[in-house]
C-alpha cells in the first residue's frame, strides 16, 4: 500500500507573542514544527503500513527550511519525503498549494491512499486536502476519525459530523482527512532519527512538477491578503475580587443579578 | 455572461433545512441588499420541506434553487460538488457562502477548485468594498491571534465559510415573497465513489454544545475528574450543555465532542460560563462571539478576564457551590411562582 502524507510546517502558535504596535508575529524564538494536527496523518500511515506493508511518503511545501519538518516526518516512520520549495511557490493560498501538492503526487506514480491532517494551526483553513482531490479527480472525505478496514479496492471509514459518526464505505485510490481522535502519535524513534540524518535530501521546484506558472505562488492565488490587524478581544466588562466569605456571598448574589438582567434565569 | 447575485449553500437534514441556512440568509442579504441583487438559497436533498422552503424566503432569499435527487439525501462531496459545480457554471453567482460546518468546510474547497475561485475559511466579518463591490473578507489566522482581511478581486465567484452559530437569522417575514426554481442535474454527476453505510447517533451527555444556548465550560483548574462533576451539574439547573479546554479533555475530564478552542468546536451561545479555565488565545478563539461571557478563575490575571462581561477572581471549589446552591433556590422560586401565577 502506498501512501502519502502532505504536511506543512507551521510556527508553534500555543505560545505565540503578538507585537502590540505592529500587529504582526514576533518570530524570533518561535520554534518551527510540524504542524500538530499532521502528526495524525502520519501516524495513521506508519500504523497502516506496520500493518500491512507498503511505503509512505511525507510531501511538503515551504521554504527551504521545511526540510527539517520532512525529516521528522521520516523519524516517526515515513520511508521518503520531497520538499516542494522555490522562490515561485512562496504566498500560495491554499487554490495554488493544492495545485503544487496535486502536480508533485502526479509526478510521485500511482498511490492508494493520501492522508492530510485536519487542517494546519496557523491558517486554520482545512481547504488545501479536499483542494487536492479535487485536483486530482478521486473520491475524498474529511473529518475522519477511524480507519475501520482496509479493503481490496475500499477503505471503511468512521467519520465525525456535528451529531454523530457516519461509517462510509471509499474507493481507494482516495484523499482523507483525519482528526486528532484517530491516534495517538508516535515520538520519532533514535533509529528514524539517525535514518533521517543519513537520507538525501529531495527538493522539487516548479520544473519537477510540471507546474503551469500562472498557478504559482502569490499571483496564482484568488485570494489576496490585503490587510493584517490585531483583534479586539477586550469587553471591559466588571471583575469582582471577594476577600473573604461574606463577600464570596455577595459576589455570586451579584452574579445571580447579572444572569437576571441578562434574562437568563 | 457576468457573474450576479449572492447565494448561499443551505443544509438539511431529513428534508427539513437547518438552522445554519437561515443564519447564512442574513449574511447573505447584508451583502445583496449592498450590491442591489438578488439572494438565493441553494438546498439539495432527497425531498426538500415545503415549509423550509417557505422559510428561507421569509428570512431573506429571494430565490431558492432546489435540487431533489435521492443520490443527494445525504451529504456525499461527489455528488455535491459536481451538483453545484453544474448550477454555479448555469446561473454564475457572484458570492458563495457556505457555513463552516463539516459539510460547508468539505464541499466549499473541492469546489474552489472546480470552480477556478477563491475561497476564504471560517470568516467572522464579510463586507462589500464600495469603489469595486468585491467581497472584504474577514477570518481570524495563527491561533487567533491575528485578524486577516482578504479579497478575490479577480475570481468569480468569491467564496467564503462562515461560522456556524456567529451570528442569528433574521426574523421570518411572512409577508416576503420569491421565486421557487427546481433544478434537474444529469446523473451521471450524482455517482458517488463514497458510500454512506450507516448512522451512529451522539448520545454523549451534556449536549451538543454547538446548538446550545448556555455553555458552561471547565478547564485545569477543576484539579481532578471528580471534581468536573459540578459542571454537569450547573449545566442541568440552566438546562445548557457542558464545554470543556483542551487540557480537561486531555486529561479525561470530558470527551472531544466537548473540546471548544481552535483545536475543537467553534462556539457562539447567549452565555458562556468558564470556569477554572485560564483562557488561552486558543480558547478565546472558539468563545469570542458569544452573547455574553462568564469567568471564574483564582489568577485575577488570567487572559479570560479580559474577555468576561463578568469574572469573579477567586477559588471555583468555594464560589460554584454557592453558585449552585443559590441558582437551585432561583429555579425553584420561579417554579412557585408560574404555579401560583397559573
Amino acid at each position: 500500500m502506498k501512501v502519502i502524507v502532505p504536511i506543512k510546517q507551521v510556527p508553534e502558535t500555543s505560545n505565540v507573542k503578538m507585537d502590540p504596535v505592529t500587529g504582526t508575529m514576533v518570530r524570533e524564538g518561535v520554534e518551527p514544527i510540524i504542524n500538530p494536527l499532521d502528526l495524525y496523518a502520519i501516524e495513521e500511515g506508519v500504523r497502516l503500513k506496520e500493518q500491512r506493508d507498503g511505503e509512505i511518503l511525507a510531501l511538503s511545501m515551504g521554504p527551504p527550511k521545511a526540510m527539517t519538518a520532512i525529516k521528522e516526518a521520516i523519524a516517526m516512520g515515513c520511508d521518503d519525503g520531497i520538499l516542494l520549495s522555490n522562490k515561485a511557490f512562496a504566498g500560495a493560498d491554499t487554490w495554488a498549494t493544492s495545485y503544487v501538492l496535486s502536480q508533485a503526487i502526479k509526478k510521485t506514480g500511482e498511490f492508494d491512499l493520501i492522508l492530510c491532517g485536519e487542517r494546519a494551526t496557523d491558517g486554520d483553513t482545512g481547504q488545501v486536502g479536499p483542494g487536492i482531490a479535487a485536483w486530482l479527480d478521486i473520491p475524498f472525505s474529511t473529518y475522519i476519525s477511524k480507519i475501520i478496514e482496509v479493503k481490496e479496492k475500499s477503505i471503511v471509514i468512521e467519520r465525525m459530523v456535528e451529531t454523530g459518526y457516519e461509517i462510509l464505505e471509499i474507493e481507494t485510490p482516495c484523499l482523507l482527512t483525519v482528526v486528532k481522535e484517530i491516534n495517538y502519535p508516535r515520538l520519532p524513534s533514535l533509529r528514524g532519527k539517525q535514518r533521517a540524518r543519513k537520507m538525501e535530501n529531495q527538493t522539487w521546484g516548479p520544473i519537477d512538477v510540471d507546474a503551469k506558472p500562472e498557478n504559482l505562488g502569490l499571483k496564482g492565488s484568488p485570494t489576496q491578503v490585503v490587510k493584517i490587524s490585531k483583534p479586539q478581544v477586550t469587553r471591559n466588562g466588571q471583575l469582582l475580587k471577594p476577600r473573604d466569605e461574606k463577600e464570596i456571598e455577595g459576589a455570586v448574589d451579584r452574579l445571580i443579578d447579572f444572569l437576571k438582567e441578562k434574562e437568563i434565569v | 455572461m457576468s457573474y450576479k447575485d449572492v447565494w448561499i449553500l443551505g443544509e438539511q437534514e431529513e428534508g427539513q433545512v437547518k438552522l445554519v441556512s437561515y443564519e447564512l440568509l442574513k449574511r447573505g442579504r447584508a451583502l445583496a441588499d449592498k450590491l442591489g441583487v438578488d439572494l438565493a438559497a441553494v438546498v439539495l436533498g432527497k425531498k426538500i420541506g415545503k415549509n423550509g422552503i417557505r422559510e428561507l424566503i421569509y428570512r431573506g432569499a429571494d430565490k431558492v434553487i432546489i435540487v431533489e435527487d435521492p443520490a443527494l439525501e445525504f451529504f456525499l462531496p461527489e455528488p455535491y460538488v459536481n451538483t453545484i459545480e453544474d448550477l454555479v457554471n448555469k446561473y454564475r453567482p457572484e458570492i458563495f457562502i457556505a457555513s463552516a460546518t463539516t459539510t460547508g468546510r468539505t464541499v466549499a474547497p473541492a469546489l474552489a477548485i472546480k470552480c477556478n475561485a477563491g475561497l476564504t475559511a471560517d470568516c467572522t466579518g464579510l463586507d462589500i468594498e464600495e469603489e469595486t463591490g468585491n467581497l472584504i473578507q474577514t477570518r481570524p489566522a495563527i491561533g487567533g491571534n491575528i485578524l486577516a482581511t482578504i479579497k478575490t478581486p479577480n475570481h468569480r465567484p468569491q467564496m467564503a465559510t462562515v461560522r456556524p452559530h456567529s451570528n442569528k437569522p433574521l426574523e421570518s417575514d411572512a409577508s416576503r415573497t420569491g421565486e421557487v426554481i427546481y433544478e434537474t442535474v444529469d446523473q451521471a454527476r450524482l455517482k458517488s465513489r463514497l458510500k454512506r453505510l450507516e448512522f451512529k447517533q451522539n448520545e454523549e451527555e451534556g449536549g451538543n454544545i454547538q446548538d446550545a444556548e448556555i455553555i458552561i465550560a471547565g478547564g485545569k483548574g477543576f484539579k481532578k475528574d471528580d471534581n468536573f462533576k459540578m459542571v454537569h451539574d450547573i449545566a442541568a439547573i440552566l438546562n445548557g450543555a457542558v464545554g470543556a479546554t483542551r487540557d480537561a479533555v486531555d486529561l479525561g475530564w470530558a470527551t472531544y465532542p466537548h473540546q471548544i478552542g481552535l483545536s475543537g468546536k467553534t462556539v457562539s451561545p447567549k452565555l458562556y460560563i468558564a470556569a477554572g479555565i485560564s483562557g488561552s488565545v486558543q480558547h478565546l478563539a472558539g468563545i469570542k462571539t458569544s452573547e455574553t461571557i462568564i469567568a471564574i478563575n483564582n489568577d485575577p490575571e488570567a487572559q479570560i478576564f479580559q474577555v468576561a462581561d463578568f469574572g469573579i477572581v477567586g477559588d471555583l471549589f468555594e464560589i460554584l457551590p454557592l453558585f449552585k446552591q443559590k441558582l437551585q433556590a432561583v429555579k425553584k422560586g420561579q417554579e412557585t411562582e408560574e404555579i401560583q401565577g397559573a
